[in-house]
């Protein structure tokens, strides 16, 4: 039996939604489901490895009713299996609950989710900026941000050269 | 003594001749070396193009014992601030040399962290342009920058009390006032 029939006899009114795209097993699941879904998917169905979360912001695509969609890629070591595993939160405060307790390696994907997007990660150990510097306050990745930036790049002191 | 009595082995010189001389032939370069440009700088120092032809060898890591920045690469607002400090801290007299598209303007990364053009923020001697510029490219700037050394420099840097002004671009050019006005109000995304 695979673990996408046991998940939908375990989960038969979370409405899991599987698609395949070449060899691309995917799942979009509901937000406040994932974190049974996910601790399922690693204690039962040996995906042992979390190899990767980032995230879409669906800001004014065709067809979105959800502003990010947040992406989770496992892989099951044994059998080399992968499965992507999505969900979508939306403004304001988008949050979701931390995956460090199943995967130490949620750790810094989880932060730099958060430094791109500003999406929460509800129970991390250590929810700081990873990429941009601390005092940065907008997350890049949004697609209501400009690509040139509010003017960051040009908040430094000017040093000439008699000063220096 | 008259003139006259001076042997062949005497030189008349001044003394900011003499120092010009000294330190334009003994360059020590700082190797901020950020991005692909930093790949042609060692290319540079190596044996195929052998920087030691022109004094500029000693690569040191250390700002301390420097006297010449090369700014080779893409400086990110995150690395601005360890340039600027790095910068402080190399002793007097020193030049600066940006090195590549990148480092000189922002190059193609025209984007959020990526600060565009460090003569912004550190004042700059010399530009050298490529992207990244020929090994001999950089042997020519480092060149010009020695024949600048010896015609401008002074023993005790009186030169360099002049430069007042950032040798950049202000911070704030037009195109950055309007696009930081859109930003503002939130404009929708230019497709």
């Amino acid at each position: 039996m695979s673990y996408q029939a046991q998940l939908e006899s375990q989960f038969p009114d979370a409405g899991l939604q599987w698609s395949d795209f070449r060899d691309n097993h995917r799942v979009v699941v509901p937000a406040a489901r994932l974190a049974e879904i996910l601790t399922t998917l690693k204690q039962t169905h040996g995906f042992d490895q979390l190899a990767e979360i980032t995230a879409v912001d669906y800001l004014e695509y065709e067809d979105s009713t959800d502003r990010f969609g947040v992406v989770y890629v496992l892989v099951n070591c044994s059998t080399g299996e992968r499965l992507i595993v999505k969900a979508f939160v939306n403004d304001p405060d988008p949050t979701l609950p931390s995956m460090y307790p199943l995967w130490k390696s949620a750790d810094w994907l989880e932060r730099e989710v958060f430094d791109m997007f500003g999406i929460h990660f509800e129970g991390h150990p250590d929810p700081r900026r990873i990429l941009m510097p601390d005092e940065f306050t907008a997350f890049p990745l949004r697609k209501d941000y400009p690509l040139k930036g509010r003017g960051e790049r040009h908040n430094f002191p000017v040093i000439t050269r008699s000063e220096s | 003594m008259a003139v006259n009595d001076v042997p062949d082995n005497v030189f008349m010189t001044t003394l900011d001749a003499a120092a010009n001389w000294c330190r334009s032939n003994s360059l020590w370069p700082m190797p901020f070396a950020t991005a692909c440009c930093g790949i042609e700088l060692m290319a540079t120092a190596s044996s195929r193009f052998d920087l030691a032809r022109f004094g500029a060898e000693v690569m040191r890591f250390s700002p301390r014992q420097c006297d010449l920045m090369i700014v080779a690469g893409r400086v990110v607002m995150k690395m601005m601030p360890v340039l600027q400090r790095i910068w402080l801290q190399m002793p007097e007299p020193k030049w600066c040399i940006s090195m590549g598209a990148c480092a000189s303007t922002g190059g193609v990364f025209d984007t959020y962290a990526v600060v565009q053009g460090v003569d912004r923020f550190i004042p700059v001697d010399l530009y050298v342009p490529g992207c990244p510029p020929r090994p001999e490219q950089l042997i020519a700037g480092i060149m010009e920058l020695q024949s600048k050394v010896m015609k401008t420099g002074t023993i005790n840097g009186r030169e360099f009390i002049k430069r007042t002004a950032a040798t950049g671009p202000t911070p704030f050019d037009a195109d950055e006032l309007i696009r930081i006005r859109e930003a503002n109000e939130l404009l929708p995304i230019l497709n």
